[in-house]
C-alpha cells in the first residue's frame, strides 16, 4: 500500500485533473498531500475485508422519474453564460484528438 | 435576534398581522448591513433592490389577505453556493465569477414560498472547502464577536450574518461541520440535518454523499422553523428522503424528562480545550437537571472519521469540480487548444485549497489506489454508522463539543492538516448521515462563544431540537461585554 | 496456492471464445494462418421521450442547444434523476436476450472532453443492469452477451476549418442536444468469429431492439453505434492476443470491411514479428483502413466510483417476470414460426429476410388464410421489397395468391396486380385483374400458341425432345419465353410447362 505520495504522483494527478503546477508548488503539494495521507494510514491499516462499503448514508433504492418532458432552456439562455459562442453553439479552441 | 432585536418568529408574526411592513423590516436590516458589512464582509453580494421589491410584494399580498407563509417578511442570508435564479452565484471562487444561474435551488424556492426575503449571498471558503472562510477568493469574513478572529467555515458568511444581526436566519451547507463549526465560533445555533432531509438540488456540490443544507439562527426555535420550511421530499434530488417535512416547532417544548443522553468519550478528552470541555459538561448537567439521564458512551470508530473524510470528500469533489473547465460558463483563460484552455482556466480559477483537495481526491480514486483509499474509507463509514447505531440503541441523543477550540485568529493556522483537525467532532455525523445541532453555551476564558453539539440518529431531529431547547434555556447569557464588543478587533 | 490466472472480463468471468464452423482465417504474407476473435459493443439510444437523467426531450435533428435544461448542461448544483422508462427498456432487452436483470448501480466515469458537460459520464460499471445473455443468429450460431448497461450520451462537436475534420480544424462548436440521451451499451462476449457473424449479430440485435420498441435502431442517425474489439490468433490455437477497439463503424457494410481489414493488419503485424498495441482505432470509410485514435500516454484512468447522487436500481424478480411476459415475439421465434408454416428451413434466406423486414406477420396471416406458402414468400421477399417492406393486408395478399394458384393469374400478372394493390388500399385483386384485362387464357388458345411456337422452331424442338436434362432445361426456358411473348404475357407458366412436357412425351 502506498504510504506517501511522490512528486511524480502529484504531477500525474495534476495532469489528470487538468491543473498546472510549477516546481515550487509541486514541492509544497507533495509535502502537504503526504502529510494528509500519512494521517490516513490509520484507516488504511484497518482490516475491513468483511465490512461492506457505505456509498449512501440513507438506504434508498429505485428512485425514478416518470418519462415526462419538463421545462427546457432556450439556446439563448444556455449560451448566456458561455465564455464564447458561435452559431447557437459553445465555441472552444482546437480539440486535439477524439473522445476516448 | 435581528436588527430590531426580534427573532424570525417574532418578525413573521408582526408582518403577517400587518402591524409592521416587510419593507420596513428589510430597510432596517439593510441599514445595519450598510453600517457594518465593511468590517465583517459576510456577503459576496447584497441584493438590496431585489429584497425591497420582494418585501413590497409580501406587503401587497398581506394587504390582499393572502397567507404569505411562516417566514413572511423575514430577512434571510443565503450561502453563495446555493443557486439563485438571475442572481450571481460564485462559491467564492474566481472560476464562477460572473455566472448567473438560470434556476433557483429548491431550498431558495421554498424560502420564497414561505415569504422569506433573501438579502444577499454570503461568503464561504471556496467551494465550501475550509474551516475559516479565509479560503474565499473575495477575501475573508471576520467574526462579528471579535473582528481579529475567523468566523469559522465554510459557511462563515452565513454564521457572521446572523451573529451581526444582518438577518435573523440564514442558510449554510455542512459537509464536515461547515454549519456547526462557524455557528459555534460565532455564538449562534447551526443545524446539520439528516442526510436526505433537505434537498440538495441547486446546492453546488462539494462532496455529494456528505453535503446537506441547513439553518443558522439566533434561537433554537428559529432554526427549527427554518428547517421545517426547507425540509421535505424533492423529486429533483434522488437522495431526498421520500417523507414530508417533520413538525419540529410543535415539539420544541416537550422537554427532556427521561431522555437518555450519552456524552461521547472520544470527543471530550485529548485535543479538546479544557474551557470547551467544561462547558460541555455543564450542558450535560443542565440536561440532567431537566430530567435527562446522562452517561458517558464510547463511539470508537469516530477516531477514524477525519481520515475517512479526507479521502471521501476530496474524491467526490475532484469529480464534482471537473465541470469547471471554461467551456460552458464562468471563467475562461484563452489558450491555443481546448485542453490547454481547460488547464489554464482551472489553474487560474481555483485557489490552493481547492487544488489541494482536487489532487488528493484524484489520487484517492486513481487506478491502483481506489481500494486502499476511497473503497477503504467507505468501509470506515459503515464502521462509524454501526458504532453510532450501537450508541443510539442505548441513548436518544449524544453530546459533544462542536469544536476543539473557540474561534482562532485570522491567519493563525497555515498548515492544512491542523486546519482539518477543527472538524474532528463534526465530521462523524456527516459520514454516518445523521443529524446534529450546535447550540451556544457560555464562553471560554477570552469571552469567546463555545458551541455544544447535540447529535441524534437519522431523522432524530424532533428529539435533537427538544434537547437543544433545554441547553439553550440553561446557557449562561453572553456577557454584555461580549455582545457590545461586536464589530471591534 | 496459486492457479494460473485466466483472462477475465469486466465482471470477473473467465473469457471464453466460441467455437464456430464459420471462422474468418487470414493468411499472412509469410503463409502463416490467423483466425479472428471478435466481440462487439453496441450503443443503442433508447426510445424514451426524455433524457436519461432529466426531463429535456430526447429528440434528434433539432436546432442546436434547444433540447437542453440545467441538468443536461451539467450546471453547478444540478442533480440527475433516473428515467424510469430507460430502466424499463433496459430490463426489456435483458429479458429478450435471456439475461439476468439484476440490482444495478450507477458510477461516474471521469475524463475531460468538451462534449461532456460534467467531464464525467454517468454509466454503470461493476454492477450493470443486464448480465449474461445470449443471442442466436439466423445461422444458428450463438453469441454470448456479457452485459448491457445504462449510460448517458455525450454532446456533439462540429469542427470549423480543416475541411470539417477534427485534425486541422481552427476551432470547434459544441451542441449538447444529444448530451444525456439514454444509451444501452450492449457488450458481447468474444463469440463473433467471422465478419458475416458480426453483420448478423448487429442485424439481429437491431431487429430485437426495434421489435421490443427499445430503440429505433437507426445506424445512419447514430442511434445505434458499433465498436468492434478485434484480435487474431494462430489458427487452431486457444490463446488470447492483444485486441484493438475499432470505432466509427457506421453501417453493416463498414463493419464487415473494418473487421476484415483489421484482422489482416494484425495478422501481418504478428507474422512480421511486430506487436499489436492495445489501443482504440478509428475506421476510415474513405481509405478502408483503421487508424490510431490517440497515443498511449493518455492512459485510461477513468477513476470510476459509485455515483453519489443516485441510488441503486433493483426491479425485483416479480417486475422482471412481468416485463418478460409482456415481450412481443422475438426475431428468432418469428423465424421458427415462419419456417414452420412455410415448411422452409429456419435458416432459409427467404425466412431470414422476411423476419428481418418485419413482414412475417403478414406472410403468416396470409398463409393461415389458405394461401400457398411458397407464393406468399416469393411475393413478400421479391415483390413487396420496395422501401424495405410495403404493407399489404394478409386477406388481400391471400386473395391474390389464390387467383395465382388457381391459374387465373400468371406470376407476371400477379406481380403487376400486387403493385396496384399496394398503391390503392381500396382495390381488390380480382378487380385489378379484371381492369387490366388479365383473364386466364383458355386451354385451347394456349395449345394453339404452343403448337405454333413448336412448328416455328423445329430444330430446337427436336433437341428439346431428345436432349439430356441440361439441354432440356436450357431449351425449356427458350420455349417458355417464346410462348410468353406470343401470348403477351398472359400464359400461365405452369400450364405452359405442363403442355411442353405433354407434347414432348406424345
Amino acid at each position: 500500500m502506498p504510504a506517501h505520495i511522490s512528486r511524480d504522483d502529484v504531477a500525474h494527478v495534476a495532469k489528470l485533473a487538468r491543473l498546472s503546477v510549477d516546481d515550487a508548488e509541486l514541492d509544497t503539494f507533495t509535502a502537504q498531500l503526504g502529510a494528509i495521507l500519512e494521517h490516513a494510514e490509520d484507516v488504511e491499516a484497518l482490516d475491513l475485508a468483511d465490512v461492506p462499503p457505505t456509498s449512501h448514508p440513507f438506504d434508498l433504492v429505485n428512485v425514478l422519474r416518470p418519462d415526462e418532458p419538463g421545462a427546457t432552456l432556450t439556446s439563448d439562455a444556455a449560451l448566456a453564460g458561455a465564455p464564447q459562442a458561435e452559431d447557437g453553439r459553445f465555441r472552444v479552441p482546437t480539440i486535439l484528438g477524439e473522445a476516448p | 435576534m435581528s436588527a430590531s432585536g426580534e427573532t424570525a418568529v417574532a418578525i413573521a408574526a408582526v408582518v403577517r398581522s400587518g402591524r409592521r411592513s416587510a419593507v420596513d423590516v428589510i430597510d432596517e436590516h439593510l441599514a445595519r448591513i450598510e453600517a457594518h458589512e465593511g468590517s465583517v464582509h459576510a456577503f459576496n453580494l447584497v441584493t438590496a433592490a431585489e429584497a425591497r421589491a420582494q418585501a413590497a410584494e409580501v406587503d401587497r399580498r398581506i394587504a390582499a389577505g393572502d397567507d404569505v407563509g411562516p417566514l413572511a417578511g423575514v430577512p434571510v442570508a443565503v450561502k453563495d453556493n446555493l443557486c439563485t435564479n438571475g442572481v450571481a452565484t460564485t462559491c467564492s471562487s474566481k472560476i464562477l465569477e460572473g455566472w448567473i444561474p438560470p434556476y433557483d435551488a429548491t431550498v431558495v424556492q421554498r424560502l420564497a414560498a414561505a415569504g422569506a426575503i433573501t438579502v444577499g449571498k454570503t461568503n464561504l471558503d471556496e467551494f465550501a472547502m475550509g474551516s475559516s472562510t479565509e479560503n474565499s477568493a473575495f477575501g475573508p469574513t471576520r467574526n462579528p464577536i471579535d473582528l481579529s478572529r475567523v468566523p469559522g467555515g465554510s459557511s462563515g458568511g452565513s454564521a457572521a450574518a446572523v451573529a451581526a444581526d444582518f438577518a435573523p436566519i440564514s442558510l449554510g451547507s455542512d459537509t464536515g461541520g461547515s454549519i456547526r463549526q462557524p455557528a459555534a465560533f460565532c455564538g449562534v445555533v447551526g443545524v446539520k440535518p439528516t442526510y436526505g432531509l433537505v434537498s440538495r438540488y441547486g446546492l453546488i456540490a462539494f462532496a455529494s454523499s456528505l453535503d446537506q443544507v441547513g439553518p443558522f439562527a439566533d434561537t433554537v426555535e428559529d432554526a427549527a422553523l427554518l428547517l421545517e420550511v426547507i425540509a421535505g421530499h424533492d423529486p429533483a434530488d434522488a437522495t431526498s428522503i421520500p417523507q414530508p417535512s417533520p413538525s419540529l416547532v410543535e415539539h420544541l417544548d416537550d422537554g427532556v424528562n427521561g431522555l437518555r443522553v450519552g456524552l461521547v468519550t472520544e470527543l471530550i478528552g485529548d485535543g479538546i480545550h479544557p474551557d470547551v470541555a467544561a462547558r460541555v459538561r455543564e450542558a450535560a448537567e443542565a440536561l440532567a437537571a431537566a430530567g435527562a439521564t446522562v452517561e458517558e458512551v464510547s463511539v470508537p470508530a469516530v477516531a477514524y472519521g477525519l481520515s475517512a473524510y479526507y479521502l471521501i470528500a476530496p474524491a467526490e469533489a475532484s469529480s464534482n469540480l471537473a465541470r469547471f473547465d471554461g467551456v460552458r460558463y464562468g471563467l475562461r483563460v484563452d489558450a491555443p487548444t481546448t485542453n490547454e484552455m481547460m488547464v489554464a482556466t482551472r489553474t487560474a480559477g481555483f485557489g490552493p485549497e481547492v487544488k489541494r483537495r482536487i489532487m488528493l481526491g484524484t489520487y484517492a480514486l486513481s487506478a491502483g489506489y481506489y481500494d486502499a483509499f476511497y473503497g477503504q474509507a467507505q468501509k470506515v463509514r459503515t464502521l462509524i454508522a454501526r458504532d453510532f447505531a450501537a450508541a443510539y440503541d442505548r441513548f436518544d441523543v449524544l453530546l459533544s463539543p462542536t469544536t476543539p477550540t473557540t474561534a482562532f485568529g485570522l491567519g493563525a493556522i497555515a498548515d492544512p492538516l491542523t486546519m482539518y483537525l477543527n472538524d474532528i467532532c463534526t465530521i462523524p455525523t456527516n459520514l454516518a448521515g445523521d443529524c446534529a445541532v450546535s447550540v451556544p453555551f457560555g464562553t471560554d476564558r477570552d469571552d469567546l462563544p463555545v458551541g455544544v453539539q447535540i447529535l441524534a440518529p437519522s431523522l432524530g431531529e424532533v428529539t435533537m431540537f427538544r434537547a437543544a431547547r433545554v441547553v439553550e434555556a440553561a446557557a449562561p447569557a453572553r456577557s454584555s461585554a461580549a455582545t457590545d464588543g461586536r464589530f471591534h478587533a | 496456492m496459486s492457479a494460473p490466472t485466466m483472462p477475465t472480463d469486466s465482471l470477473g468471468n473467465v473469457i471464453t471464445v466460441a467455437e464456430s464452423d464459420d471462422v474468418l482465417v487470414v493468411e499472412a504474407s509469410d503463409g502463416s494462418r490467423w483466425e479472428l476473435v471478435c466481440g462487439l459493443e453496441v450503443h443503442a439510444e433508447l426510445a424514451t421521450a426524455t433524457k436519461m437523467f432529466s426531463g429535456a426531450p430526447n429528440h434528434f435533428g433539432d436546432e442546436p442547444n434547444t433540447n437542453i435544461d440545467p441538468v443536461t448542461l451539467g450546471l453547478p448544483g444540478t442533480l440527475p434523476v433516473v428515467n424510469q422508462q430507460a430502466v424499463e427498456l433496459a430490463a426489456r432487452f435483458g429479458c429478450a436476450v435471456e439475461a439476468s436483470v439484476q440490482r444495478s448501480v450507477f458510477s461516474r466515469k471521469n475524463y475531460f472532453y468538451p462534449d461532456m458537460p460534467k467531464n464525467f459520464q454517468i454509466s454503470q460499471y461493476d454492477q450493470p443492469i443486464v448480465v449474461d445473455g445470449r443471442l442466436e443468429l439466423p445461422s444458428g450460431h450463438v453469441v454470448g452477451i456479457e452485459r448491457a448497461h445504462l449510460e448517458e450520451d455525450t454532446g456533439k462537436s462540429t469542427h470549423v476549418g480543416g475541411a470539417g475534420r477534427i485534425k486541422g480544424a481552427d476551432h470547434s462548436l459544441v451542441d449538447y442536444n444529444r448530451a444525456g440521451v439514454p444509451l444501452l451499451e450492449i457488450v458481447s462476449r468474444p463469440h463473433v468469429r467471422s465478419a458475416e457473424q458480426a453483420r448478423q449479430y448487429v442485424a439481429e440485435l437491431r431487429s430485437i431492439l426495434v421489435a421490443c420498441e427499445i430503440s429505433d435502431g437507426k445506424m445512419e442517425e447514430g442511434s445505434m453505434r458499433v465498436d468492434a474489439n478485434i484480435s487474431v490468433r494462430r489458427e487452431g490455437s486457444d490463446e488470447l492476443r492483444t485486441r484493438c477497439e475499432i470505432k466509427n463503424v457506421n453501417s453493416l457494410r463498414s463493419l464487415v470491411r473494418a473487421i476484415e481489414h483489421e484482422a489482416r493488419r494484425q495478422a501481418e503485424l504478428h507474422a512480421s514479428g511486430g506487436t499489436v498495441t492495445q489501443e482504440t482505432r478509428h475506421w476510415d470509410e474513405s481509405d478502408g483502413r483503421t487508424h490510431t485514435m490517440r497515443s498511449k500516454e493518455e492512459a485510461d484512468d477513468y477513476r470510476y466510483f459509485p455515483e453519489p447522487d443516485l441510488v441503486p436500481i433493483d426491479l425485483g424478480a416479480e417486475r422482471v417476470a412481468q416485463i418478460a411476459a409482456a415481450l412481443p415475439l422475438l426475431p428468432a421465434q418469428r423465424r421458427r414460426r415462419l419456417a414452420e408454416v412455410t415448411g422452409e428451413p429456419v435458416t432459409a434466406e427467404a425466412v431470414v429476410v422476411t423476419v428481418e423486414r418485419g413482414q412475417d406477420d403478414q406472410a403468416v396471416a396470409a398463409i393461415e388464410l389458405g394461401a400457398d406458402a411458397g407464393r406468399v414468400l416469393v411475393h413478400v421477399v421479391q415483390n413487396l421489397a420496395v422501401d424495405g417492406g410495403a404493407e399489404l393486408e394478409p386477406a388481400r395478399l391471400a386473395e391474390l395468391v389464390e387467383l395465382e394458384t388457381s391459374g387465373d393469374l400468371t406470376a407476371t400478372q400477379a406481380k403487376q396486380v400486387l403493385a396496384e394493390l399496394v398503391a390503392d388500399p381500396s382495390a381488390t385483386a380480382a378487380g385489378v385483374a379484371k381492369a387490366k384485362g388479365f383473364e386466364a387464357m383458355d386451354t385451347g388458345a394456349l395449345e394453339a400458341i404452343v403448337d405454333g411456337v413448336i412448328a416455328a422452331n423445329p430444330a430446337e424442338w427436336e433437341q428439346f425432345r431428345a436432349g439430356d436434362d441440361k439441354a432440356r432445361k436450357k431449351l425449356s426456358g427458350f420455349f417458355t419465353g417464346q410462348i410468353m411473348k406470343a401470348s403477351k404475357g398472359q400464359a400461365d407458366g405452369r400450364a405452359v410447362a405442363q403442355l411442353l412436357a405433354a407434347r414432348s412425351a406424345g
